[in-house]
């Protein structure tokens, strides 16, 4: 401003209106840009709001319905009494149950395991390397319904190898809720660990070098360098991580799908909606069952980024 | 990280952690390839390997009984799965080069939008999507599995190509021009080259994802003009009530992991890079 004052008022009138004109320029780029922006990635935008925006706003007007496909005549509107009848059906409560346990266990056992895998990729010889990526990626890659009837397959009382194995060969695995639903859990472990292990792997890779060899050079041992540097500078890879395998695990279907049918009690929240829906064509209570497993994701992605203070900013690849 | 000066004692222990971890990851693969050359009378064996090796469960699902069952799923399979990867990334790739590239107002809503549609549980929008495609006649048809397949592979391949295209040197582009390339020139032997693995590789993880689907596959399709493998194979019945089809399940399995595992082990490296670089960037 002082330079401004001192400038001879032609001079200063002059400069202002540079000023304007390269303002104006400048907003006109970046409109520019708005519009050539959203040119860009505005059908990409609009397919994913129309897939799954529509549908849920769909599933929330038939939920305050009584609806039954094979009834058509009979639809009727009941506000949201499906909801009521849900929430007060104990089927609801075990299923939300059954799939809170499915993924916390599954969850806590593939950090644990994944982050074994992890550190021995980091270590691994150079040579063997590709090789480990190679075999770790299979489980991922393969078809989720393939890895279900390979494990339901193993622990079948009449063809599995694992019953001969530990020496209990009249043991029907999926007739009883305990161990049906193991069965269950380890198919998701074995499928999802890969993943996990890929995902620690690289906030691995970025733990810096230089603090591990200072902690060393001070005298701390192996277990306490993994406590005291690596986890707490890989953190936020780590809860990202989580976050994603949480929401994953808490949608699983498949697995209960081809293992169990739901039977033995292993019914969870998915499989429950798939039943209400497309088994029993409740189309009005299989879209209260639908909303209500929705919002129970939205809440849990919400808790968690709230309590864990998640960067979703690294998830987006945004740092 | 590279200090690979270990004692022959490390070096076994580390070939036993990995050979450890080759065990975990390839015992059920190995398990469901023999049981498909298992004969249905030695199944009940329970032996890891089959105690005569047989080719009759292929026979079954590719000449056989089975064939009108499993191969019409696999060409479902194979070209539902395709056109779902190729238009999601052909339209996140418009997105992620704005992404990479400019800098607009909303762009954060596009990502965290990608984001949601991400953790979106899938069963949520199958009843509407059931009652919809049936009053408009999609139910049961191609196009009636791509358009959800989309609420999958769409959001993964643009977080995977935004995430590819912000490590290319976009300079380049020009430094090519003031070399006296054209634009045209410039884009496609400067650009091009750059980009290309990263949309290769992104087309691979959305081709996995679309792929694996069952959800969708076994709710919103009735019979074989649609229906993709995973569903086919989870209403294979066997020969009579009483008969477990083990045999021709576990051959069509193997069969669809074949592609995959090609896949896998041509493309690794760039898997990984894709898989983490879409997730997680620190």
């Amino acid at each position: 401003m002082s330079t401004l004052a001192k400038q001879p008022p032609q001079e200063q009138a002059e400069s202002e209106r540079a000023n304007r004109t390269a303002r104006r320029v400048k907003s006109e780029r970046a409109r520019g840009e708005n519009r050539l922006g959203w040119m860009l990635a505005g059908p990409a935008f609009a397919v994913m709001v129309l897939v799954t925006g529509y549908p849920i706003l769909q599933a929330f007007f038939d939920s305050l319905f009584s609806y039954r496909l094979t009834d058509p005549a009979a639809r009727r509107f009941v506000g949201l009494t499906n909801y009521g009848v849900i929430l007060t059906d104990p089927v609801w409560w075990r299923a939300f149950w059954v799939t809170t346990l499915i993924t916390v266990v599954t969850v806590l056992v593939e950090l644990v395991i994944g982050f074994a895998f992890a550190l021995v990729m980091l270590k691994a010889l150079r040579a063997v390397r590709p090789a480990l990526r190679t075999v770790i990626l299979i489980p991922y890659a393969i078809i989720t319904v393939v890895s279900a009837f390979a494990w339901f397959f193993a622990f079948n009382i009449n063809s599995g190898f694992v019953n001969p194995l530990i020496g209990q060969p009249d043991l029907n695995w999926f007739a009883q809720f305990s161990t049906a639903v193991t069965v269950i859990m380890l198919s998701e472990i074995w499928k999802t660990t890969p993943f996990i292990s890929l995902l620690i792997l690289s906030g691995l890779a970025q733990v810096p070098e230089d603090l591990q060899e200072a902690a060393r050079v001070d005298g701390a041992t192996w277990w306490q360098r993994l406590w005291k540097v690596t986890i707490p500078n890989m953190k936020a890879a780590i809860m990202v991580a989580v976050l994603f395998r949480t929401l994953d695990a808490f949608r699983i279907f498949d697995n209960v799908f081809i293992m169990t049918g739901g039977s033995a009690g292993t019914e969870t929240l998915s499989f429950g909606a798939y039943r209400q829906t497309i088994s029993r064509l409740e189309i009005g209570l299989g879209s209260a069952y639908s909303v209500l497993l929705f919002l129970t994701v939205v809440l849990i992605c919400v808790g968690f980024i709230k309590i864990f203070k998640v960067d979703l900013g690294a998830a987006r690849g945004e740092r | 990280m590279d200090q690979q000066n270990y004692s022959t004692r490390q070096k076994a222990l580390w070939w036993i952690a990995g050979l450890a971890i080759a065990a975990y990851c390839l015992i059920p693969v190995l398990w469901i390839l023999s049981l498909s050359f298992k004969r249905a009378s030695d199944l009940a064996s329970k032996t890891f390997l089959p105690p005569v090796w047989t080719t009759e469960n292929y026979d079954l699902i590719l000449r056989g009984a089975a064939a009108e069952l499993f191969l019409p799923a696999l060409r479902n399979s194979i070209g539902i799965s395709l056109i779902a990867t190729l238009i999601a990334v052909l339209l996140a790739m418009f997105a992620a080069y704005a992404i990479a590239r400019l800098n607009f107002v909303g762009k954060r809503v596009i990502l965290t939008v990608a984001l949601a549609v991400a953790i979106f549980p899938a069963m949520s929008i199958v009843t509407p999507l059931f009652n919809l495609w049936r009053n408009i006649g999609l139910y049961d048809t191609w196009p009636g599995l791509i358009i959800p397949y989309l609420s999958l592979t769409l959001p993964i391949s643009i977080w995977t190509l935004s995430a590819f295209f912000r490590e290319i040197p976009w300079e380049m582009e020009q430094a090519a021009q003031v070399d006296g390339a054209t634009p045209w020139q410039a884009f496609r032997k400067v650009i091009v080259p750059l980009a290309a693995p990263g949309v290769f590789t992104t087309a691979i993880i959305a081709f996995f994802i679309a792929w694996n689907d069952f959800v969708y596959g076994v709710s919103l399709t009735s019979t074989q003009a649609s229906r993709p493998v995973p569903a086919a194979l989870a209403l294979f019945t066997g020969a009579s009530q009483f008969e477990e089809p083990t045999g021709a399940i576990s051959a069509a399995a193997v069969i669809v992991t074949i592609p995959v595992i090609l896949l896998v082990l041509f493309f690794q490296r760039r898997i990984v890079a894709g898989l983490t670089n879409g997730a997680v960037k620190g």
